[in-house]
């Protein structure tokens, strides 16, 4: 019974967040009866299993909220602002009452009486009422979400676009290509050519156009995305799209469509023609070809459309039955630490294998090699997640937010398909919720002071994720009052985190913001500015070995940046060596490994600069800041990295190679170590450090800091 | 900070209150010429010395990490932590792998044995507390001090030895300052 209980709690928390986003997008598009009847399938489930697993109290309460969506469906209540919030709260009450369904002490009875009372009030008025646009008329929301990319399969339409353009297309410079591969950025397409207007080759004109298509999208996007593609060849050719097939309804509701219908709605053949034809009992297509009344082609066109619409249709019911299979965090966790263990040892396979030059053993792990890496790859990506799952649940933070502080704001997401590890999407919560709230709170204006800077009232703030490399970008960027470089250094100063007399670049001020104890409000609010700032965001992200960026244009906005690797597991690394100790430096920071020889050093007497392709590079010695004992070798080797935009060389005696690294975490009584982020064992079973590299020169920038202000 | 230490106390005396009840054994080992005991629940495994990856800029008395089935464990020197004369590695060398609470967490740590000897009972009663006078150390790391055929034994604390404050000190690296990267 008691995993029973707990599957439901799992199940109805799935229900919940899927009822926060549904209430959300509701708000912003109140006649969508898709939604209402998504919020209202939520409840009842939530009802429903909630009264079998023995959780009645929440099943009472879901019950009278139920009952009012299904007016609402039924069209006597229409959605309202005031009718989101109650269901928010009501939303958060039944999180609560699961939160704590085994003491429920806790729980706010009356709060939850407060809810019902709302929601009877609103039942109530419908019935006295029968007009539906009483009350306090449709939500007008001062916020709302736009979301771009493939983020989330609701919704997904099937469209038929036909894209006939003039012969005199090519002649203002327009690329049908480029139009049809703009169309792919929407979802995804099934293109047919028509080549049916190509004249004999003696009337051949190479400077027309004589081509059409026909294309069939599958996307969430509305009819207004695709003829924004469109905008600039609309004068210049014939255009029509219909929505042919509404993927989220269900299968029975729009039977596949049978291509003499598909002909018919798509203007080819007019329906008596079809009947005839049937009529006929031959196979329908061939007969329409011979008696002329259409194009063989335009009949395979049809055809391929009859095709696609039931293929995408099978796609998707085989997707909703083979489904998903919950799996518990920590069997993940201990599969991926399995196969980390299993990379190690294929390592050490592979070096017994090459020393002992027996071409059997050599090839059994050449074998096991191309397993192990996939089996890693596969395990990782079992891991990782679409960020949209983080993004989700920072839609409900910014239009709570902005409600309380009296602004006016609007979310974009963008990449939300874009995936990260379980464990780094984890951490990134916390971090992510402090920068919008700092957003939101310090950023963005209210709109009166908007108004007066000649800016739009409604202040926009972006979340985008993007791939760049072994990284995830994300990039939250506010439209703002940006961060007076003056301001910072005047709270600087008074906090003692710098000199009044310091010299700092803009840039550097900017930097400040990251300090322990540094907090710009001028007021204390409840939202932000309690001291615990952008250091603790700082720490976290680093914990997670990414790095944070800030950039702010003063009246323009700020826009921070996060990159995060895509897994904490396993990363590519470069094995070098000094001396006899072994060391494993990042791959994805480096760029390129040059050779460095006594009489190179000599030459840059002492400064520790190279010049590489006439570039100014500086590097570090290893052996001296590791004070390693023993003589370089007399050709070194520098290993370019490329560290917060800036290119920095670090010198080692030698490079062995590149290797697969499983990280290990350094044992906590070497914290006080930061230039080692941990540590991974090699093949031949000794252990190697991973360097950090960032942190290790930050430390030397550090220290020569400190050394100037001591002299 | 202080809750924590308070914490680590709290568990020493419950494992203190266990050992009365249950067992007394220990295993004893030599530093130089000092015979040290700890309680055996404490010991994981005796190894031979392998190879020690030195860490860059740690204390002197951390002397790296090895590799202890997979899972990367630090080696540390008591001989250097508490300032015993140095001694040269022989083929009696052995590396004791120990679990000890570091801020209330458990965690695996190895420590440089100049010889292993055996695992023996030790009564309570025989156990004296350390002289506070004329003791060469910190009384802080030693539990007590027993006798066995008119040798002393000290029985460590080591659960003491790597409390936060003592690992806090700055490593003593000879400061070669670089100019790169400035």
């Amino acid at each position: 019974m008691d995993t029973q209980r707990e599957a439901y709690r799992v199940e109805a928390y799935d229900l919940l967040a899927e009822l926060e986003i549904s209430l959300l997008e509701l708000e912003s598009a109140p006649d969508d009866m898709d939604l209402v009847d998504r919020v209202f399938r939520a409840m009842h489930t939530i009802k429903g299993s909630g009264a079998m697993f023995g959780f009645d109290a929440i099943a009472e309460f879901t019950h009278d909220v139920e009952s009012a969506f299904d007016r609402v469906r039924e069209g006597h209540i229409s959605v309202t602002t005031g009718l989101v919030n109650l269901a928010l709260a009501a939303r958060d009450q039944i999180r609560s009452m699961l939160d704590h369904a085994d003491d429920p002490v806790h729980i706010d009875q009356q709060q939850g009486r407060r809810i019902l009372d709302g929601f009877r009030a609103i039942l109530s008025a419908a019935q006295t009422a029968p007009a539906p646009d009483g009350a306090d008329g449709p939500a007008r929301p001062a916020w709302e979400i736009v979301a771009t990319g493939t983020a989330g399969a609701t919704g997904e339409k099937i469209y038929r676009i036909r894209f006939e353009p003039h012969e005199t297309l090519f002649q203002n410079g327009t690329n049908p290509l480029a139009l049809l591969s703009e169309l792919t950025s929407l979802g995804h397409c099934r293109t047919i050519a028509h080549l049916d207007r190509l004249p004999a080759p003696e009337a051949f004109n190479p400077e027309s156009c004589y081509l059409s298509w026909d294309i069939l999208l599958t996307s969430d996007c509305s009819l207004n995305a695709i003829q924004d593609i469109f905008i600039f060849v609309e004068d210049a050719c014939s255009l029509s799209i219909d929505l042919i097939d509404r993927l989220d309804a269900p299968a029975e509701a729009s039977v596949s469509k049978r291509l003499g219908e598909i002909l018919v709605a798509r203007g080819d053949l007019p329906p008596e023609a079809v009947d005839e034809a049937l009529e006929r009992q031959q196979r329908l297509g061939q007969i329409l070809v011979d008696a002329g009344r259409v194009s063989a082609e335009k009949v395979c066109s049809a055809l391929a459309e009859q095709e696609y619409v039931q293929s995408v249709r099978a796609k998707r019911e085989q997707q909703s039955s083979a489904g998903s299979v919950r799996v518990a965090a920590e069997k993940l966790d201990q599969l991926v630490n399995l196969v980390g263990e299993l990379v190690t040892v294929q390592a050490r396979l592979n070096q017994k294998a090459v020393l002992s030059r027996d071409a059997e053993l050599l090839n059994i792990s050449e074998v096991v090699e191309r397993l192990t890496d996939e089996l890693r790859d596969n395990t990782l990506s079992i891991r990782m997640l679409p960020i949209d799952v983080t993004f989700s649940k920072l839609r409900r933070l910014v239009r709570d937010l902005s409600n309380e502080l009296g602004k006016n704001i609007l979310l974009k997401t963008e990449g939300g398909d874009t995936e990260l590890d379980k464990t780094v999407l984890e951490q990134l919560n916390d971090p992510l919720v402090h920068i919008l709230r700092n957003s939101i709170d310090h950023g963005i204006e209210t709109p009166e002071r908007r108004g007066k800077a000649g800016k739009p009232e409604q202040g926009t703030i972006r979340l985008k994720a993007e791939h760049s490399g072994a990284n995830v970008l994300i990039h939250i960027s506010d439209d703002g009052a940006g961060i007076e470089p003056a301001v910072i250094r005047r709270k600087a100063i008074e906090k003692g985190l710098l000199s009044a007399d310091a010299e700092r670049s803009d840039k550097e001020l900017l930097q400040l913001i990251f300090l322990p104890g540094f907090s710009t409000a001028e007021a204390v609010t409840n939202v932000s500015g309690r001291g615990v700032g952008m250091d603790v965001v700082k720490r976290s992200i680093e914990s997670l070995r990414g790095a944070i960026e800030l950039n702010s244009q003063p009246g323009k906005g700020t826009t921070i940046t996060l990159k995060l690797p895509l897994t904490l597991a396993i990363i590519d690394g470069l094995l070098v060596e000094i001396d006899s100790d072994k060391f494993v430096l990042p791959l994805s920071s480096i760029e390129e490994c040059v050779e460095l020889s006594r009489e190179d050093l000599k030459k840059t007497h002492g400064r520790n600069i190279l010049n590489i392709r006439n570039q100014i590079v500086p590097f570090v010695p290893l052996r001296e800041r590791f004070a390693i004992a023993g003589d370089a070798p007399n050709f070194e080797q520098v290993v370019i990295n490329e560290v917060n935009g800036r290119r920095v060389g670090i010198v080692v005696d030698r490079v062995i190679g590149e290797h697969q690294i499983v990280i290990k975490t350094m044992n906590a009584l070497y914290k006080n170590v930061p230039e080692v982020s941990g540590a991974t064992i090699l093949g031949d079973g000794t252990v190697a450090l991973i360097l950090d590299v960032q942190k290790l020169l930050s430390g030397i920038q550090e220290e020569n800091l400190e050394a100037e202000s001591e002299r | 900070m202080r809750s924590r230490a308070d914490d680590g106390e709290k568990e020493t005396a419950m494992s203190e209150q266990f050992n009365k009840e249950m067992l007394h054994q220990y295993l004893t080992f030599k530093l130089g010429e000092e015979m040290f005991a700890i309680d055996v629940s404490q010991v994981r495994e005796v190894l031979d010395v392998t190879v020690i990856t030195k860490v860059p800029r740690a204390p002197a008395f951390m002397r790296g990490v090895i590799n202890v089935r997979g899972s990367v464990v630090p080696v540390v020197d008591l001989r250097q932590k508490f300032e015993l004369p140095a001694t040269e590695q022989t083929l009696d060398t052995r590396i004791v792998v120990m679990e000890i609470a570091l801020n209330g967490e458990l965690t695996i740590i190895g420590t440089l044995a100049d010889a292993v000897h055996n695992v023996m009972d030790i009564e309570p009663a025989s156990i004296e507390p350390a002289p506070t006078v004329g003791a060469k150390w910190n009384t802080e790391f030693i539990k007590g001090i027993g006798k066995h055929n008119d040798q002393f034994i000290i029985i460590l604390n080591v659960d003491r030895i790597f409390l936060a404050e003592e690992l806090a000190m700055v490593p003593p690296v000879d400061e070669v300052q670089s100019k790169a990267a400035a």
